[in-house]
């Protein structure tokens, strides 16, 4: 599709949102198209960036992911002091989580995407993830339903750094962390590496300053997952296959009140919405050759998929919600995403290796 | 994967989303416009009530 119909068409929605939604909601539309953009154009995939990491100790991807990092918490963090109005991405330190982490790390290797890498390569065209796209849905839904089992296994009360210790403080417990993990890449990948690229810089400046306007207008933290699994919850409840008022985590007040209200007013969705549209603004411009995949792969990535899904609801968030809303938020949950999902990862890369994606 | 079978795959994919969100807007409540939120939440006086995946309930 070429730029300029796209663009009307764009418009068009987010006119439409406007009028017959709300404001914000339009508003949020466009931090997503910009989110998806940013994603798309510089091809910003925290899946490969931890690949090449392990693969050929290419530090790059990690790098920007860091520059991200640091960026997202000294614009949240301040933000999160000084407006009460504004909830960090809290998720509870968890079995739950430990469990998600790790296979959400195995299984976005397979997929060749985390929960944006899927959303903006779907945008893009690549046909795995646009089939990977509904699997990754129903799986969340699934995990959704069976959270509150998987949080009875043992679990803590969320940890936000700015409610124990301030901004201040939260901020420079944040950057100090994240230059210890810089230099464990420094350590992992040895001297006489390249360590910038103005792309993936490019991309993180972008998506920090994006999630921070996701965190002023919304008033919460950027997330993808939630959205995913209430379309599903819908279609699922509409089907009369699910009954929502028996489950501990779709009979909360929020989510129930959310089941029954259009996927338009809700946060997640109305971003995702906005990725998708802006990868697909970029891809009219941008050549995005897929290798042709052969039936086994498609069926293992399709798997991976739904696993991810499932798997991204028991971590509380994938790389966006837990990694880079949980850090830069200040909630120690991401903290220990992170090292979970990368020994998930270590695995997953193997599994890929063996499918010869 | 031919370009024609990766346009009719991309055509599919939006079109089931596009399918989705009209569905969704027939059978869910009607928007009340006059409940609208606040444009900007910081400063607002107003919580967050969004879901959000981090959140366990």
């Amino acid at each position: 599709m070429k730029r300029l119909p796209l663009s009307f068409a764009l418009l068009a929605f987010f006119v439409y949102l406007a009028l017959s939604v709300s404001i914000r909601q339009a508003v949020l539309f466009l931090v997503g198209i910009g989110m998806g953009a940013a994603l798309a154009g510089a091809r910003f995939g925290f899946t490969t960036g931890w690949r090449q990491l392990l693969e050929q100790r290419d530090p790059r991807g990690v790098t920007g992911q860091l520059v991200l990092l640091a960026l997202a918490s000294v614009l949240c963090l301040p933000l999160l002091s000084q407006y009460s109005e504004l909830t960090a991405a809290l998720g509870p330190p968890s079995v739950s989580l430990l469990l998600g982490a790790f296979v959400f790390g195995l299984t976005m290797q397979i997929a060749d995407g985390c929960g944006s890498g899927t959303l903006y390569k779907a945008g893009l065209g690549i046909p795995l993830n646009m089939g990977i796209l509904p699997l990754f849905a129903f799986g969340s839904f699934l995990g959704s339903v069976h959270v509150g089992d998987w949080l009875k296994l043992g679990q803590l009360e969320p940890i936000g750094l700015v409610s124990v210790f301030g901004g201040t403080q939260a901020l420079l417990i944040t950057l100090a962390g994240l230059v210890v993990a810089g230099l464990l890449v420094r350590a992992w990948v040895g001297p006489g590496r390249t360590w910038w690229d103005r792309k993936w810089l490019v991309g993180a400046v972008a998506l920090a300053v994006l999630a921070a306007l996701n965190l002023v207008i919304a008033g919460q933290p950027w997330g993808v997952v939630y959205g995913f699994g209430l379309w599903a919850a819908k279609l699922v409840n509409a089907a009369g296959l699910f009954d929502s008022t028996a489950n501990a985590f779709w009979s909360q007040a929020g989510n129930a009140q959310r089941l029954t209200e259009s996927v338009l007013m809700d946060i997640t969705s109305i971003t995702n919405i906005g990725i998708l549209g802006g990868a697909l603004w970029i891809s009219a411009k941008a050549t995005t050759a897929a290798q042709p995949l052969t039936t086994q792969q498609w069926v293992v990535g399709l798997v991976a998929g739904f696993l991810m899904g499932y798997s991204s609801r028991l971590a509380f968030g994938c790389n966006i919600g837990a990694m880079l809303s949980g850090i830069s938020t200040g909630s120690v949950h991401g903290w220990i995403w992170v090292p979970l999902a990368l020994m998930g990862t270590m695995i997953g890369i193997k599994v890929r290796r063996h499918y010869q994606f | 994967m031919t370009k024609a079978t990766n346009t009719k795959l991309s055509l599919a994919f939006w079109s089931v989303l596009v399918l989705f969100l009209v569905w969704d807007t027939f059978v869910s409540a009607p928007i009340d416009l006059r409940n609208e939120p606040p444009l900007i939440a910081a400063g607002s006086g107003k919580a967050s009530v969004g879901g959000h995946c981090a959140i366990a309930k």
